[in-house]
């Protein structure tokens, strides 16, 4: 479903280049659940990006769904995100002056879906998620964890082939980051494409495909737990 | 994204951040009351003007001696070149036209008025029992100039409200005989008090008939004469009639100026018109400054609300959708401001009108369409840039904490 090709990406920070990602090769099947994982500065939410078409590689291809990708405009690639993909970040970035269902609805309402439609598939997703009875409350009248679960509810409004959450338990107390993580797995156990980036070896080992990432390059990609292991492409120059 | 979400979407961010609201509304609200108001009071003065002189009678047609190079001169403007005399023979003539109901010749200068021991020096005016008519004159005691050869030098005077006041006092006026210059007159009548009025104040002169004033001022040339039309539609006629006849009796020179007071008031008009229009223009400029409030104001708020325009562009908004979300903000804003710039300059004007209820302020339909239009369109203008550079954000680097 997902194939990435020789992809590099290059930052540059003041007056240096920095590879952030070195030559990776990376190929997601759909409903596999997976996490990378690496030190801090090893490209890691870079790749995230790049798989989450929000970011646009330097150098190399990548191909969604038997389509290549890579060349397409900022707008071509916001109109694919809208419907594939799917993001949930460290800081929950909900839009504060919105309440929870306004802030759910957003996909929807950016895509332009009728209000009865969005009407409908909010209620699905509230109740899915627990939050019925906090569907109007604001983002700051709302715990850690009400906020990602919202969160989590606006990327899977649309539907989307891929979840892609960067550090999601990084701003929870350790027990309703695990309650979040559960929420996380439960959508793979439905069928859903999840990776996970995490700095965290508990929350990566969770998953049943393990990347590490140093130094922009994917130093090891291991699937438990029938102990196939693999070592992904990639030189580190 | 739907028309009904886009207001939406903007309406939520108008009430989340309200100190930016109020900023433009009043920034908006000012520069459209400023305009509102201004308007009122020029378009007010316009039309006072053009009202007063609608009282004056519209069939009025004014002869002058001498050419003036420009149409739609105004009376008492300079006339160059050597002006041959208008005569009373020259405004006889003029009844002769099938247009000119009635004329009045006229004769001014300026001489002391004797009372007892009290003297005045006053406009002197010398005309024809016709003036009364033709100018819509009121006599409050007494009455005007009798009906007469204009040839004939009568010893009578009929003298302004005012004259009579600072001359008499609480005295009787009507059969006393004064002294203006060096001749004696009876008054036989004081006119009516009339106030502010554009041109002919009767309140401050002294009448007397035509022959009087000349023998008065030693002078047989004549300073206008007052034409009046039939009708409204035989003023070019009469007007035309007026230059034929004068130019014949002179030789067939032109040397003579025929103004209607359509040309008059026509002037007038036009003169106030762009007066009202500079100062429109002026008043509009706050708006240009409140464009400029508004793009800084915009800006500050691209900058505020970074994370939020990355993480709408992490959940597919395109950048058109972005651009679109801000400037609806800022048609929102305008219209918003313009809608209270309205209702103050509306109470603005109210209260004008009620200071002098004799003027009637209005504001001109173009300037209540043309404020708030200015308004939306010089919001939406400052708003273009900070909206590009809204939807040019990276969102990676937007949502990044930095």
């Amino acid at each position: 479903m997902i194939r990435l090709t020789g992809i590099e990406r290059t930052f540059i920070v003041g007056d240096e280049m920095v590879r952030a990602l070195r030559g990776v090769n990376l190929e997601i099947a759909q409903g596999e659940y997976l996490s990378i994982m690496g030190p801090s500065g090893s490209g890691k939410s870079t790749l995230l990006n790049v798989i989450g078409l929000l970011d646009r590689p330097n150098a190399g291809t990548y191909a969604l769904d038997g389509r290549d990708v890579t060349g397409l405009s900022d707008d071509e690639l916001a109109r694919v995100r809208r419907v594939k993909m799917g993001f949930v970040f460290q800081f929950f970035h909900l839009v504060p002056r919105l309440s929870a269902e306004q802030n759910i609805e957003l996909p929807m309402v950016l895509a332009g879906i009728a209000p009865a439609e969005r009407r409908k598939r909010l209620a699905r997703l509230l109740a899915d998620y627990g939050l019925e009875d906090r569907a109007k409350h604001c983002p700051e009248q709302l715990s850690g964890g009400q906020c990602q679960r919202v969160a989590i509810a606006r990327a899977m409004s649309m539907s989307p082939l891929v979840i892609l959450a960067d550090e999601p338990t990084g701003n929870l107390d350790r027990h309703t980051g695990q309650d979040v993580l559960a929420v996380l797995e439960r959508l793979h156990h439905d069928g859903g494409t999840v990776v996970v980036v995490t700095h965290d070896p508990e929350i990566g080992s969770r998953a049943h495909r393990r990347l590490r990432m140093i130094d922009g390059a994917v130093i090891s990609d291991e699937r438990a737990p029938d102990g196939v292991q693999e070592r992904a492409g990639g030189a580190a120059t | 994204m739907r028309f009904a979400d886009l207001l939406d979407f903007a309406w939520q961010v108008v009430r989340g951040y309200r100190t930016r609201t109020l900023l433009i509304l009043l920034a908006m609200g000012i520069g459209v009351a400023a305009v509102v108001a201004v308007t009122s009071l020029g378009e007010g003065a316009r039309l006072y003007v053009v009202n007063q002189f609608g009282s004056l009678g519209t069939n009025l047609v004014v002869v002058l001696p001498g050419r003036s190079e420009t149409s739609g001169a105004m009376p008492g403007v300079l006339i160059g070149k050597t002006p041959r005399d208008l005569t009373l023979d020259d405004a006889l003539a003029l009844k002769r036209s099938r247009a000119v109901r009635r004329i009045a010749p006229l004769v001014i200068g300026a001489a002391d008025v004797h009372v007892g021991a009290r003297v005045r020096e006053t406009p002197v005016l010398g005309s024809t029992a016709e003036l009364k008519d033709i100018r819509g004159m009121e006599v409050a005691l007494g009455r005007f100039l009798p009906e007469s050869d204009p040839r004939q030098i009568l010893p009578v005077c009929v003298i302004g409200a005012k004259v009579a006041a600072e001359l008499f006092g609480a005295k009787p006026v009507l059969g006393v005989w004064v002294r203006i210059g060096d001749r004696r007159f009876r008054v036989i009548g004081i006119m009516a008090r009339q106030g502010e009025s554009l041109g002919f104040n009767t309140d401050e002169i002294v009448i007397v008939p035509l022959a009087a004033a000349q023998a008065l001022f030693n002078t047989e040339a004549l300073f206008r004469v007052l034409v009046e039309a039939k009708s409204r539609e035989q003023i070019q006629y009469a007007k035309d009639d007026v230059e034929e006849i004068l130019r014949l009796r002179h030789e067939g020179e032109r040397d003579v100026t025929v103004i209607t007071q359509d040309a008059v008031l026509a002037t007038f008009d036009r003169i106030l018109r762009a007066l009202t229009l500079a100062v429109a223009g002026i008043a509009a400029i706050s708006l240009a400054v409140a464009g400029i409030l508004i793009m800084n104001v915009m800006l500050i708020a691209v900058t505020q609300r970074r994370r939020e325009i990355g993480l709408l562009k992490a959940l597919g908004a395109t950048g058109a959708q972005i651009r679109l979300a801000f400037l609806t903000e800022a048609v929102l804003l305008s219209m918003g401001g313009a809608a209270v710039g309205l209702a103050v300059g509306q109470t603005i004007r109210y209260a004008a009108v009620q200071l002098y209820p004799a003027i009637p302020f209005q504001a001109p339909w173009w300037a209540l369409a043309a404020a708030p239009a200015t308004a939306v369109i010089t919001a939406v203008l400052f708003t273009l840039a900070p909206a590009r550079r809204a939807a040019m954000l990276d969102p990676v680097q937007a949502l990044s904490r930095r």
